[in-house]
Formats: C-alpha cells, structure tokens, sequence
C-alpha cells in the first residue's frame, strides 16, 4: 500500500534521506524510531506528496506521488490521515470547528452529520468537554490529542502518526497507543508511525524500523529488533529499555 | 510551480520567483471569486477587520493632508489674488490622488502587515500545511476572503478620506486664508461635477478605481509574503516587512502609471 524505493533527499548540502526502502501492505503498520534530527518527519512528509524525492519512489495505493497533479495529489490525501507533530491545529478555529474544517470543506455531510462524526472522534480522544475551546486554550497534549482526532475525522485508510505519545502524560499515551491498535485491528488501517516511545512501538507495531544517518539500520517484528545483536542498535534502543 | 515560478526558478532569482507566487496569488484569489457566497463570514471578518480597525488612522491621516494641502496651495494662490481657487485645487487633489494613495499607504502599514504576520505565523507553524494535506484549498479559505474584502473597503475608506480632507481643507480656508465655508465647498463640488460619466463625476470614479486595484495589490502582497514566510519567528518578521515594503512600492509605482492611462 505505501512503498518506497531508493528514496533520497538533500536540503542543501545535508544529505536527510540516503536511499530509504521500505513496505506496508494494506492493513500493517509501521514504527519507525530513531534519533532526533535524523529525517522521520521529513519520510512521512514525502508520504503523503509534502516533499518530494531527489531520487527514487515514493508510492501510495499504486500510485506515484512525484507524479500526481494537484487533484490527483486531492484525491490520494482524502484517503490518509496525517497527525503533526506539533498539532497544526488552526488557531482562530474551536476544537469543534478544526475537526468540522475538513468534512465542511472536501465532502456534502450536512451539519447534523458532522456534529456527529466530530463528537464521535472528540469523544475517542476522551476531550468531548473541549469543543468550544481555541487551541490556544489547552494544553499541549490537549492539542496533540485533537490533532489525533483532526486525523481520524475523515475516516482515511492510511494514517501517519508523528509522535502521537509526545506531550502525553503515561496514562494518556497508553490510552493513545491503544486505540491506535483498535483502530488497526477493527478498522484494518494501515500506518506508519514515528515515536520516541518504545511501549507505543511495542502495542502498534507490525514492523520495527530503527532510522539513522539517512538509512534504516534494521527493520522487523519488534521483538526481533528489541533482540537485535545490532551494536547501534541496541545503543539507541537501550537507554529506553533499561 | 506554475509557469511564473518556473521562468523565476530558471532565472535563479528569488524575488522573481516571490513575485512569480504573487501573480500567481492574485490570478488565483480572482479565479476563485465564485467561491465569496460560501465564505461570507470570513469575508465580512476580513472587512470589519480593515474597514473599521483602519477607519480612525485614515481618516486621521487625510484630515490633515487636505489641511496642508490648502494651507501651502492657498499661499500661492493668494498671491496671484486666486486664493477662491483654493477649493477646487484641493477636492481635486483629494480625490485623484491624495486621497486613494495615503489611504492605500495605511492600509499597507496597517493591513498588509497584519496578513503577511498572520499567514506567516500560519506557515511556519504548519498550519497551512495541514489544510494542505486535508484538501482544504488554500486559496479559497485563506487569501480570496482577505484581497476581496480589502479590495471593497479599500474604495469606502476613500470615499470617506476624500471627504474628510476637503473638510480639513475647509477648516484652513476659512480660519487661515479667511474665505467662507460655503464658497470653499461649493468650489470643491463644481470642481467634481466637471466631465461626469453616467451621473458619477470623472474625479471620483478614477479614484474610486485606483483604490480598488489599490486594495487588491496590497491585499495579495500581504498574504503572498505571509504564505512564503520560512524560519521561524524571524521569518515571519521579514515577511511582514516585506509584505509593507513592496506594497507601499508597488502603490507609488501604480499610481503613476495609473495616472498617465487615466488622464492622458
Ligand atoms: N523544509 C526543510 N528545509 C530544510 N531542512 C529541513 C526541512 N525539513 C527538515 N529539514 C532538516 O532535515 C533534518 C531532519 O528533520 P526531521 O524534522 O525529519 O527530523 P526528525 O527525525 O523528525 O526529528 P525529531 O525527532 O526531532 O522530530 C533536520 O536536520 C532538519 O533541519
Ligand atoms: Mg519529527
């Protein structure tokens, strides 16, 4: 469902990607991990055709993003769903009003049905009594978590999550972390994830990816890769699990 | 990119290409008029936005230029014994120029920034991206309500700078050159009523149009800057600077030309 092969991009002279190749069939889901700077966000962005590759390809449902026109590129976004990892909520908008944003403005629900469908999604990030705020009005991880639901909103087939446990307290990222699994499990939605978090890598995962200089180092089912003989490996990994 | 950036990417220039994204923004906003009926809330936001936060600093600013207007114009005239004449050469310099130019010079300081740094601070944070990625057309949502809004309050705020300048002219005329009130307006009207097209005098239709392509530009260099605004807090302060910087240019530069088709 989300292929990429060969995928390189440069900003400048710093080299972010440098041959990125991985796949996520229907329904699977993707963790990546890796340290701070090392060009996650930058992998997700070209998933979903913000960024495009200096070399390689990058394809989603069969189709090449790079070579997608601007409703093509339309068509392809109303399937995903795209968590920021600084929320990106719209700032002179409610809660209520980001999670309609969407729905008012690629589909023809009538308002009954969107005050359903956002209640619904504010009430599985558990911030129902939040509606009427302004971003500016709550939290951080308040904010992160009605990005979760600006996601969810538009019902996609695919999701990437960036950082999704970022800013939470335990409790919440674990609360988090399992409706992510429900939503693959139930709904069959294929992800890709970028967290900090090994206990979020270890509920979601189908596959493990540790990313560094541009690379994945190792990839595979998150036991195996917690196991992993790999030196920097378990360097990176090891200051989470002790 | 469309074919501006391209021609812009191939120069190498980045000012081309900024002002290739402008042109583009404006062809854009206007290509999506049609969309205005579904976005009349943020449109009369937009206008109560600048009309209203602008109108006491305009009205201000042209009081005062049509009191110097008739103070230095009226010496002169005064020592030809033309002094009467006073009325009609400031309505008329209202109403062509002053009064369109110094209104659109607020509103650059005033409006044009404020867009740059709100688009700016949307960009850098990633919020137009995420109506990217939600398939929200920027366009639509964000600069359409913005340059009509500016683009129909511009020629208002106008209206009302002219009028108020001729006042302010008055108040010289009649405290600092002696001349009576009544005949000072009824010059200034005659002045007007000159070569009226359809019942609309010539003076003000002419200013009225300038105000409005006036609108228009400051409005889509405001928020072309603030959509390309880069780096953080910093960025969005170069934008905004920009953003008052090439629309105050861009008036001046206009208006002269805008003068010689209207007037030749
Ligand atoms: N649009 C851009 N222009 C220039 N450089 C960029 C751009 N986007 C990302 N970079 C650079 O690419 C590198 C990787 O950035 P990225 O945001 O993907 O890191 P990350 O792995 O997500 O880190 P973190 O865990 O801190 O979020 C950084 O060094 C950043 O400076
Ligand atoms: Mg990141």
């Amino acid at each position: 469902m989300i292929k990429l092969e060969g995928v390189k991009k440069a900003f400048g002279t710093q080299q972010v990607l440098d041959g990125v190749d991985f796949h996520v069939p229907e329904g699977h889901s993707l963790v990546i991990m890796g340290p701070s700077g090392s060009g996650k966000s930058v992998i997700l962005k070209h998933i979903i055709g913000l960024l495009n590759a200096d070399a390689g390809r990058v394809s989603v449902m069969g189709k090449n993003v790079a070579e997608l026109d601007r409703s093509g590129l339309r068509e392809l976004r109303r399937d995903m769903g795209y968590l920021f990892q600084h929320s990106a909520l719209i700032n002179w908008l409610s809660v209520f009003d980001n999670l309609a944003l969407p729905l008012r403005e690629t589909t023809k629900m009538s308002n009954s049905e969107i005050r359903a469908r956002v209640m619904h999604v504010l009430d599985l990030v558990q911030l129902s009594a939040a509606e009427n705020k302004l971003p500016s009005e709550i939290s951080g991880g308040m904010q992160k978590r009605v990005g979760l639901a600006r996601a969810l909103v538009t019902e996609p087939n695919i999701i990437l999550y960036d950082e999704p446990e970022a800013g939470l307290d335990p409790e919440m990222s674990a609360s988090v972390s399992h409706m992510m699994r429900e939503l693959k499990e139930e709904h069959g939605m294929t992800s890709v994830t970028v967290t900090h978090s090994v206990s979020c890598a270890l509920t979601v995962a189908d596959t493990l990816a540790v990313f560094e200089k541009g690379r994945f180092l190792i990839s595979g089912p998150p036991t195996e890769v917690l196991n992993s003989k790999h030196e920097r490996v378990r360097e990176f990994l090891g200051a989470q699990l002790d | 990119m469309n074919p501006f950036q391209r021609v812009g990417a191939a120069l190498m220039a980045p000012p081309v290409v900024g002002a290739g994204f402008t042109m583009h923004l404006g062809l854009a906003a206007l290509a999506r008029i049609s969309h205005i009926p579904k976005r009349r809330r943020p449109l009369l936001d937009q206008m109560h936005l600048c009309g209203i936060k602008s109108l006491h600093v305009v009205l201000f600013v042209n009081f005062f230029i049509g009191m110097i207007l008739a103070l230095q114009l009226g010496f002169e005239l005064a020592r030809y014994g033309q002094q009467e004449a006073v009325g009609l050469a400031v309505s008329v310099a209202m109403v062509r120029e002053m009064a369109p130019m110094m209104t659109a010079v607020v509103l650059a300081a005033s409006v044009a920034s404020a867009m740059a740094a709100e688009l700016g601070t949307m960009r850098v944070q990633e919020e137009v991206t995420a109506l990217e990625v939600m398939s929200v057309d920027v366009y639509s949502y964000l600069v359409a309500p913005r340059v009509l809004a500016l683009t129909l309050i511009a020629p208002m705020l106008t209206t009302l700078s002219a009028i108020v300048g001729i006042l302010g002219g008055g108040l010289i005329a009649y405290s600092q050159l002696g001349l009576d009130f009544h005949g000072y307006l009824r010059a200034s009207l005659e002045a007007l009523s000159d070569n009226s097209f359809f019942g609309v005098p010539r003076g003000l239709y002419t200013g009225l149009m300038k105000a409005m392509i006036f609108g228009f530009t400051i409005s889509v260099i405001g928020c072309s800057n603030g959509l390309r605004a880069t780096h953080g807090a910093s960025g969005v302060g170069n934008s905004t600077r920009a953003a008052v910087r090439n629309s105050i240019i861009m008036i001046i530069v206009l208006n002269f030309f805008l003068g010689k088709i209207i007037y030749q």
